[in-house]
């Protein structure tokens, strides 16, 4: 469930991972370090400049489990954001 | 909940681009929590040589003008296409490092942290003279049934 924009700017981010300049698997390498330290039901946020993420994370969510909540497209970079099942 | 699969990759291609190809494709699925296994064979044990030449006593002159003649090792690898004698691959990486695609040496030590299983065939190996202590660390040395093995338990297996 992707939820709205101005929810996804108010949620509460237990870790973020920077995956900026990594290029296709980066940010799911690096959305997979990640995962393991943050808690069953927090968001964890994925910073990322290579566009396929874009489709790459929720498929990496869909997968794994976990739920894709929505990005916020910053200038230059973008924000996305799971909630760990 | 989150579900394990299986991806089986042959890489019979010791080509730069296909090797690259294979490489992001195992460290993807190991990434998305898949079990990998790739079987290198023939000129795709070429990506597994070390860059460095081992003493190779007891090869056969034949053996050891192969060994001379393949790439020894990610480096040395050439293209499918557009391979300009040596000038595509010099071309090739500086784009891949400008678009921070990691090099093949780091694809394949992402593969080792990712527990991807790297077996190579030793029949090719055997065909080509090539011995173990001509490749890298980390690999598991089998044949073909060892493959099917693998396969039968996969949902995806790609000849690259």
């Amino acid at each position: 469930m992707t939820i709205t924009l101005e929810e996804l700017r108010d949620v509460t981010v237990a870790a973020v991972v920077d995956a900026r300049g990594t290029s296709c698997p980066g940010p799911i390498l690096a959305a997979k370090k990640g995962i393991p330290g943050v808690a069953s039901g927090a968001v964890m946020e994925v910073m990322a400049t290579d566009s396929g993420t874009l489709k790459d994370l929720p498929a990496w969510c869909k997968k794994m489990g976990h739920e894709f909540l929505g990005v916020i497209e910053e200038p230059g970079y973008l924000r996305l954001f799971l909630r760990k099942v | 909940m989150a579900q394990t699969d299986k991806k089986t990759i042959i890489l019979f291609s010791g080509d730069l681009d296909k090797v690259l190809a294979a490489f992001v494709i195992a460290n993807g699925a190991a990434a998305m929590g898949d079990d990998v296994t790739m079987f290198f064979t023939f000129w795709g044990l070429n990506a597994l040589r070390r860059d460095q030449k081992p003493a190779t006593p007891g090869k056969s002159p034949l053996q050891r003008m192969f060994a001379a003649m393949m790439p020894r090792g990610p480096e040395k690898l050439t293209m499918s296409h557009m391979n300009f004698a040596g000038a595509g691959p010099v071309l090739m990486k500086r784009m891949m490092r400008h678009n921070h695609v990691l090099s093949i040496d780091e694809m394949i030590a992402t593969a080792k942290e990712q527990d991807i299983k790297m077996i190579a065939c030793t029949m090719s190996m055997d065909v080509m003279g090539l011995r173990a202590d001509e490749l890298i660390d980390g690999l598991e040395f089998a044949g073909v049934a060892t493959y099917l093995g693998e396969a039968d338990e996969a949902n995806v297996n790609l000849f690259i």
